[in-house]
């Protein structure tokens, strides 16, 4: 399982538990071993995914666009193993402490855009991405997938959790997953699906590719 | 041409170190395609090499989005406020026209539909003189109003959830949009106690009672909110009380932090659950209907 962790990621004895780490400046009161600090997959789905060890394709290192980043609790990590991040977030709260995040960081671009408007952030944003990590959790989740694959390598890697409930409360997870997965493979080759519910209930993690 | 220019990269025309042009840039630029901008900042001079660009977007990003939070975060919810009165204000003048329209126009033309699908309707037809003219271009004005009554519902859609995450899932956008405008904005909001939010809306109502002429209100505007409106009536103050204070929550978390919290959702799903249990347990159906 561990080797499809990228270099960078590695599960080590912190706090009594063998954990997923990554090595960085600490972020939201996380335990931490030296310069190691724990990934809390609990509280990030691409941490879920490591976890339950999907196939990310990551090696470390890459040039990753992270739509979604909220307060940076991922995109933390993210930054600590990858190469130049992108993370894009439209509220402003949680941007205000994503800019904490990237202060302590070399390599971790925040930008205050809406993911579904591509366009707006084009401009900033490079081309030939090796992976999109996406959360947004809300409505139109394959839609945004969608648009931002202009920004992906043709064999880069889309690391996407979908949320049932943000597209449809009422539905059944299970018939909001085909619908997703349906509208994404217009434009991705799905290589993996496996739900995240040990960790996040009624989300789907998904890897793909462009076609 | 415009289209090299839209397709430009962020740093075409921002000096080296001129951050507040960066910021311009970054805030107000486009581009349909992305394209290898390290390797193009660096044969355009604006960088030594890939490294040095990178250094240089990290500060731009950073002073760039920093100004834009701030300039976000003093606007957002009164933006909102403006918005959600402005749906309103539009609402209520189509109606009063296209009634206007169509009463005129059944004076004029056979099977003149009523409200906005019949001004809709009359604004399609061909004007014989010059009081058709007007009574078309009336009926005109009215769909008009609609028309902007949706976009605004639209612009109300997207913005709320990035003023009020958390607020704007679980009451929905315009639900929560009208919440904060009527606590005067998301800060007076998240200051509210729980029963207050819960008659927000019933100001009347509420005043009659204080003044000794009515019972005392069990919900205001929170009435239109699915978990109120869809339970039995019997559960129907305790569904808006749970409902209350959750939505009380979420705009403190909104207001103090600004991050979803998972866990006052499911909580409101729990306790909505148990609710709605009593009336199946009595075998009884609620009044209203959940899809
Ligand atoms: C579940 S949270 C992400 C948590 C984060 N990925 C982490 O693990 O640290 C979803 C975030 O997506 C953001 N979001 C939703 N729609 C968006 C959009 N269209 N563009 C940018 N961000 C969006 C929300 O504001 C929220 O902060």
């Amino acid at each position: 399982m561990s080797d499809s962790l990228p270099a960078g990621v590695e599960r080590r004895a912190i706090d009594g538990g063998t954990r997923l780490a990554t090595r960085g400046p600490p972020v939201y009161g996380e335990p931490t071993d030296g310069e190691w600090r724990a990934w809390d997959p609990e509280r990030s789905k691409l941490g879920g995914m490591f976890e339950l060890g999907f196939d990310t394709g990551l090696s470390g290192g890459e040039t990753v666009l992270y739509l979604g980043a909220a307060s940076g609790t991922t995109a933390s990590h993210v930054a600590d193993f990858a190469g130049p991040t992108y993370a894009v977030e439209f509220a402003p709260r949680p941007t205000r402490d994503l800019l904490d995040v990237a202060e302590a960081r070399d390599r971790l671009f925040p930008l205050l855009k809406d993911a579904r408007k591509p366009e707006t952030y084009a401009h900033v944003v490079e081309s030939g991405v090796d992976a999109i990590v996406q959360d947004v959790a809300t409505r139109g989740q394959a839609a945004v997938a969608t648009r931002n694959a202009r920004f992906l390598e043709d064999d880069g890697r889309l690391l996407l959790a979908v949320k049932a409930r943000s597209e449809d409360v009422t539905a059944e997870p299970d018939d909001v997953f085909t619908d997703v997965l349906a509208e994404l493979e217009e434009t991705y080759e799905v290589l993996e699906t496996e739900r995240l519910d040990r960790f996040h209930e009624d989300h789907l993690g998904v890897v793909a590719t462009p076609k | 041409m415009t289209t090299d220019e839209s397709d430009a990269g962020w740093f075409a025309s921002v000096p080296p170190d001129d951050l507040a042009a960066a910021r311009d840039a970054i805030d107000g630029g486009s581009a349909e395609s992305p394209a290898d901008w390290p390797r193009l900042a660096v044969e355009s001079g604006f960088a030594d090499d890939s490294d040095n660009y990178y250094d240089r977007l990290r500060e731009a990003t950073l002073h760039a989005t920093r100004e834009a939070v701030a300039e976000r975060e003093r606007a957002d919810d009164r933006q909102l406020i403006h918005a959600v009165r402005a749906v309103d204000d539009c609402e209520r003048v189509a109606n009063e026209l296209a009634e206007r329209a169509v009463e005129w126009a059944g004076s004029r033309f056979d099977g003149v539909d009523s409200g906005i699908a019949g001004a809709r309707e009359i604004a399609e037809r061909e004007a014989d003189d010059d009081l058709d003219r007007r009574v078309i271009s009336l009926a005109s004005r009215a769909a008009a109003l609609a028309d902007e009554r949706d976009a605004l519902a639209a612009t109300i859609d997207r913005v709320a959830p990035a003023v009020a995450p958390n607020l704007a899932d679980m009451a929905g956008p315009e639900l929560a949009a009208r919440l904060i405008a009527l606590a005067g904005g998301l800060e007076s909001l998240a200051k509210k106690p729980s029963g207050t939010v819960q008659v927000l809306g019933a100001e009347d109502a509420l005043f009659a009672h204080l003044s000794g002429r009515a019972p005392s209100p069990k919900h205001g505007i929170i009435y239109t909110h699915e978990f109120v409106r869809g339970t039995r009536p019997e559960d129907r103050g305790s569904a808006a009380r749970a409902l209350a204070g959750k939505l009380a929550l979420a705009a403190r978390a909104d207001h103090y932090s600004g991050e979803y919290r998972e866990v006052l959702h499911e909580d409101l799903r729990e306790r909505m659950a148990t609710i709605r249990a009593r009336a199946d347990a009595n075998g009884d159906e609620t009044g209203g209907d959940d899809e």
